[in-house]
């Protein structure tokens, strides 16, 4: 199993490295079939792999062991078990996907060959990510698909706007980085490992621990509220979650690839990953909960009012992220991952169906230029449609199996927190179904709205681009109902993933599920939603949304002028991004001009933006001139010291 | 006989005067080379009488290499010194300061 | 008294003493007919000298010269990189040293006593032999200071180097004293066993050891005892800059080895925290007043200032894992010395000295491959990973972090991401700027390119053999004699 466990990245790797290198010598149809057969290996391999896992064996092992000094090593290893299988096999898919998809997306592009080159990388990096069995590992995946995403944001890197996204895009998560640094640091001085089988196993020792001379505070409690502060950076939680809509400037297949269904899911994973941690800190999972429910609810409406339609579902992607969050705050990891899973199917798909519109509309990206492409486009309309039922969880669909089980095992959690939680992510319901339909509607629906040229010029996209469509519209149709069962109640992860008997919401439910029906769990899961406020909020969702936007069209504006004060503060995003625009940038803007006038710093003009650093400029331009050049002084420096050093020590 | 102590304290005393002057004499070279002998010569005192109460010639033996080793730094000290001279035209210490910051 | 001579355990040193002589003699005569033959015997003898102690690594460890003279791991490891590293200064510095018509000979000749001086260092296992030892390598560096004997800048610094160092020696020669009349013995395992088995005064020693620390930190140029550094680096001619640079770190290392671990180890708590003072007082100070330099010798002379101070976490730390640390700092910052001092050497030509930060703007743009090794010597300066640099960092930082002195592991962490900032105006100079003037031309011979090469990507090459690497430094400092 090492074998194909190892061979599973390196052959992505190897892809991205030819296409990288070689793209340009071997032509755009070469590269593109190489990276291409890179990835549809490495998707078979996965599926070899799952296959295996799911037969009951695992892997736990180190395959190179890179520097071992003072009783901590460096290796990279992996682990593979069910959790990192499904996430392989996940990844994986839908990179394939997405490889395909770009041939007619990037058809035009003069960096194909970079970009193929790009998304093969990020693909190896991903791998490593989810199959590390170390923290070092796990640090050098997140760092990797990091850069990689930035590079993309920043890919058409002549546009002003993408320049800035990309830049916002690092900062923000080299803060979400810093605390996730500080997480592993804590975890190594307290297991004095950094390989996750030793730490699991001795995380129930540790439990209680309390910080010595900082009495409050318990070291678990501190290391996980750390790890998911990296957390909150890649799976972009508010309030760290500004990067996310502006990385839309990216192409759309990134979009996909990166920004909907892989990336932003790592933090998931880690937090998952990291059960056996967060489950023994109530305070640590509180926090994760009410900030995952934060984020369901507000990003959620801010998607309402969005008009660009990649945007829509980018802030449709930061609700849903919330609700992956959600889960794993009320310890429900497996309802998480579940969503995760199915999220990436449907999400990737309305990406990539909005990247179909896109090109069919010469890349115009507002809606309100838009309606009536049904049409033109029947087939991303349909994948679009079955999209956003899985999106907006109407039986019998992925994303109705995936939420409502997050809704529910939050309904049954007992932490603090919990009841908010309940009432935000169940709101939350309604408003995606809203703005997911609200896009279909004002996307396809209606009478059509953009200029003769573009209408003449309409067609339906490539069978490279719709084919990819159809694929994910089949599972985003079937994975729910046909993973739910197994990966929900089942005994599924295994041991991958720790939830203690008093945290279990997820057996709780299974429990009401079986009491109700008896028998078929799908079944249970239906009549439970009925019986319960989610799924008629979805229904008055979509209603709603159909109400407004089709029916009577004109009544939106309406709310809109009266509602003044809402739409505002929506279409501002809570002003999220004045206030970091304003208090930090600004803030050491200001501070660093006025050092600036008072003082006389021509060395390091310009080259940072930073107020910090000019204050160092400035302390380092005064503390130079006790360097005065006269040996006396230097001889008096010196015997000061020496004497400084006698009454300190000998005295 | 004249306890250790004596000794010591002389020795403390000339090391002092000879760090004092550097530091505190900011017109010639020269006398920068003179405290630095004395310095030298101070810690040489000391070894010498170690050396006598403790019985042990090894201190005698080390004050003979630093007395050689001084020599030779005398002879680079004055070296530098009368290089520095030719350049300059001066051997005043409040001169040298074009190195600073 | 039974004195077991053991002279061929010295025999690097003896064949080095010998042939530093033969050379003068050999440059006196046929210097001028034969331009080059100076240098190339010296190299071909540091090569040589270089190869006899690496390949007495691997043996254990042993005493000669009755104790004076310590043949172990540590000291051999030292003696080999010492002359490697002599012997790429000579190569990078002979056409400098032909360009300026400077009388190349005598560099060969001092240098190679001075790295006689450092190899008596890395072996000395009595006071006696440490201090000829380190004298032989201070008088050779006055002199090669002051070599450029027209330039006023050249002589101003030889004047401050010397006389400050002279203080620098008579304070550690007043420790020593101290130290002898507390002991009763010059050798140094006899000082430690005295020390661990009778009474002896502590305030005593404390006042002996506060006397060596200083004069240990004057020679790292830690702070406040590094105010020749700057002037000295800067003065001196770049050939003896790259000199001055590299190799006596790694002789410092030693004395610090031998004098504080060797012969005062019981007494570590005093000295631990002595040196995170000026361990401290190093990194801040370095690394503040480098920022604001316009001259890179300066600037480099500043950031030495504050690789010394986190050099010393490792040894402050006081355990084998520290010193190791310490011993792959030094190492590691020895080779990015060569590198960065090589760059400027490389750079200079007849009437020209690439010495102003500015002269190196728009680097990039002219000379690719060299603003790539630039790039990655700014890298592993400020420790960036997956440069060296960033690994010599994290070893000494956890190294303190293991004895639980957390506030001065965050305190490096601080000052080096402050130090990055210099490091990386460099970088915007050579990438983002363009050229004043004319731009930079490159006249060295094909030798220092290609040496100047394997000589910045090594810093990189070696990370897949870290592992060995950091666990062959644990190794040489578990056997280490005395």
């Amino acid at each position: 199993m090492q074998n194909l466990v190892l061979a599973t990245p390196l052959v992505c790797l190897l892809a991205a490295l030819v296409a990288g290198f070689f793209g340009r010598a071997i032509g755009r149809v070469n590269t593109h079939r190489v990276a291409i057969a890179g990835v549809a290996v490495s998707f078979l391999l996965s599926l070899l792999v799952y296959i295996d896992v799911m037969g009951g064996s695992s892997f736990n092992g180190t395959v190179y062991t890179w520097a071992t000094s003072g009783g901590a090593s460096f290796q990279v290893g992996f682990l593979i078990d069910e959790l990192s299988a499904t996430m392989m096999a996940v990844v994986t898919f839908v990179s394939l996907m997405v490889h395909i998809y770009t041939i007619g997306y990037m058809a035009e592009d003069s960096g194909y060959q970079r970009f193929f080159s790009y998304i093969s990388l990020f693909t190896f990096a991903m791998l490593m990510l989810v199959m590390s069995n170390n923290f070092v590992q796990l640090f050098f995946g997140w760092e990797a698909v990091g850069v990689i995403s930035y590079l993309l944001i920043g890919f058409w890197y002549k546009r002003e706007s993408a320049i800035f996204a990309n830049l916002k895009a690092f900062l923000v998560n080299r803060v979400g980085d810093f605390g996730f640094l500080l997480g592993i640091a804590g975890v190594l001085h307290l297991f004095g490992t950094l390989d996750y089988a030793p730490v699991f196993a001795s995380a129930p020792d540790k439990a209680g621990l309390l910080i010595s001379g900082w009495h409050q505070w318990e070291w678990l409690t501190v290391i996980c509220l750390l790890l998911f502060v990296g957390a909150m950076g890649k799976s972009a939680q508010v309030p760290l979650h500004v990067w996310l809509p502006d990385s839309m400037e990216g192409p759309t297949p990134i979009s996909a690839l990166i920004h909907a269904a892989t990336m932003v899911t790592a933090g998931i994973f880690m937090v998952a990953r990291m059960s056996p941690l967060f489950e023994f800190s109530e305070t640590a999972l509180t926090v994760v909960l009410v900030i995952g429910a934060i984020t369901a609810f507000a990003m959620g409406l801010v998607g309402i009012v969005q008009n660009d339609i990649k945007r829509v579902v980018a802030y449709s992607t930061l609700s849903q992220l919330g609700y992956m969050t959600v889960a794993l705050g009320a310890s429900a990891y497996a309802s998480g991952i579940f969503h995760l899973g199915t999220h990436a199917f449907f999400k990737a798909l309305l990406f990539l169906g909005a990247g179909s519109v896109i090109i069919a509309m010469h890349h115009e990206q507002d809606m309100r230029k838009m309606g009536g492409l049904r049409r033109y486009m029947p087939i991303t309309y349909i994948t679009m449609v079955l999209g956003s039922l899985a999106l907006a969880g109407i039986p019998p669909f992925a994303g109705f199996f995936s939420k409502d089980a997050i809704i529910a095992a939050v309904h049954n959690s007992t932490l603090a927190g919990s009841g908010f939680a309940y009432v935000a992510v169940s709101l939350a319901v309604f408003i995606t179904a809203i703005y997911s339909f609200r896009l279909l509607f004002m996307t396809f629906h209606g009478e059509t709205r953009m200029d003769d040229s573009v209408r003449s010029h309409l067609k339906e996209s490539p069978w490279v681009v719709t084919l990819p469509l159809v694929i994910l519209a089949v599972m985003s149709v079937i994975s729910g109902a046909l993973f739910m069962g197994p990966m929900l109640f089942g005994n599924y992860f295994g041991d991958a993933i720790l939830v203690l008997p008093q945290h279990d919401v997820l057996a709780k439910l299974y429990q009401d599920l079986h009491h109700a029906t008896g028998i078929d769990l799908r079944w249970g899961m239906f009549t439970h939603a009925i019986q319960t406020p989610t799924f008629w909020l979805a229904v008055a969702g979509v209603i709603t949304a159909w109400y407004l936007y089709l029916y009577r069209p004109e009544l939106p504006e309406k709310i809109k002028s009266r509602f003044e004060w809402a739409y505002t503060i929506l279409d501002n995003k809570y002003g999220f991004d004045q206030f970091n625009q304003r208090v930090f940038a600004g803030g050491a803007r200001n501070l660093g001009g006025w050092l600036w006038r008072v003082s006389d710093m021509r060395v390091i003009d310009g080259f940072v933006i930073n107020g910090t650093a000019q204050t160092i400029g400035w302390l380092s331009g005064v503390v130079r001139n006790i360097q005065s050049g006269f040996v006396y002084h230097y001889a008096f420096a010196m015997i000061i010291g020496l004497v400084v050093l006698m009454t300190l020590f000998v005295f | 006989m004249i306890p250790l102590t004596h000794y010591l304290i002389l020795g403390a005393i000339l090391f002092a005067i000879g760090i004092v002057g550097i530091f505190l004499n900011r017109k010639n070279v020269v006398i920068l080379l003179m405290s630095i002998e004395l310095m030298l010569l101070s810690v040489n005192i000391n070894f010498l009488a170690f050396s006598h109460y403790l019985g042990d010639p090894g201190g005698q033996v080390f004050v003979f290499f630093i007395l050689t080793v001084a020599a030779a730094e005398a002879a680079i000290g004055l070296a530098i010194l009368i290089a520095l001279f030719r350049n300059r035209r001066t051997i005043n210490v409040d001169d040298l300061d074009i190195l600073k910051g | 008294m039974n004195i077991d001579l053991n002279i061929a355990a010295a025999l690097p040193e003896m064949i080095l003493a010998t042939m530093a002589c033969l050379i003068l003699l050999i440059d006196a005569f046929y210097g001028n007919r034969y331009r080059q033959l100076t240098c190339w015997t010296s190299i071909a003898t540091l090569l040589l000298v270089a190869l006899l102690a690496a390949s007495d690594i691997s043996t254990q460890s042993d005493v000669a010269f009755g104790g004076m003279y310590f043949d172990d791991p540590l000291g051999n490891l030292l003696k080999a990189a010492i002359f490697l590293s002599t012997a790429v200064v000579f190569l990078y510095s002979r056409e400098y040293l032909e360009q300026r018509d400077i009388q190349s000979g005598e560099f060969y000749v001092l240098g190679l006593f001075g790295a006689l001086g450092m190899s008596i260092m890395a072996s000395a296992g009595n006071f006696l032999t440490i201090y000829l030892g380190l004298e032989l390598l201070a008088l050779s560096l006055y002199a090669l200071v002051a070599f450029n004997r027209k330039s006023d800048r050249s002589t101003e610094a030889a004047m401050k180097y010397f006389v400050l160092g002279a203080i620098a020696s008579g304070i550690l020669l007043y420790g020593l004293s101290i130290l002898y009349g507390l002991t009763g013995t010059l050798d140094i395992t006899g000082v430690s066993t005295a020390l661990a088995n009778s009474e002896v005064n502590n305030q005593a020693i404390t006042l002996a050891l506060v006397f060596i620390v200083v004069s240990l930190a004057f020679k790292l140029g830690a702070v406040p005892f590094h105010m020749w550094l700057p002037d000295v680096y800067q003065g001196s001619p770049t050939a003896t800059t790259l000199y001055l640079g590299s190799a006596p770190k790694l002789a410092a290392f030693a004395m610090i080895m031998r004098l504080l671990v060797g012969g005062l180890e019981n007494f570590h708590s005093s000295w631990q925290e002595m040196l995170v003072i000026l361990a401290i007082l190093s990194m801040g100070a370095g690394n503040l007043i480098a920022i604001a330099q316009t001259n890179i010798k300066r600037m480099l002379a500043y950031s030495t200032i504050s690789h010394m101070g986190f050099f010393l976490l490792g040894i402050l730390s006081a355990t084998e894992t520290g010193y190791s640390a310490s011993l792959f700092y030094v190492m590691v910052y020895s080779v990015m010395a060569l590198g960065t001092f090589g760059m400027i050497l490389l750079f200079s030509r007849r009437g020209f000295e690439a010495e102003e930060l500015s002269d190196f703007k728009g680097l990039g743009q002219h000379h690719p491959w060299y603003a790539f090794l630039m790039l990655l010597l700014m890298f592993s300066m400020a420790g960036v990973p997956p440069t060296v640099g960033f690994y010599a960092k994290l070893s000494v930082i956890r190294s303190v972090l293991q004895v639980e002195l957390v506030w001065v592991a965050v305190v490096a962490v601080l000052f080096a991401v402050v130090g990055a900032f210099y490091y990386l105006r460099v970088i915007k100079l050579v990438y983002f700027d363009h050229a004043e003037g004319e731009a930079l031309i490159v006249e060295s011979p094909v030798a220092n390119k290609v040496m100047l090469s394997i000589n910045v990507l090594a810093l990189i090459v070696v990370l897949p053999w870290m592992g060995e690497i950091i666990s062959f430094c644990t190794e040489v400092i578990t056997s280490l004699a005395g």
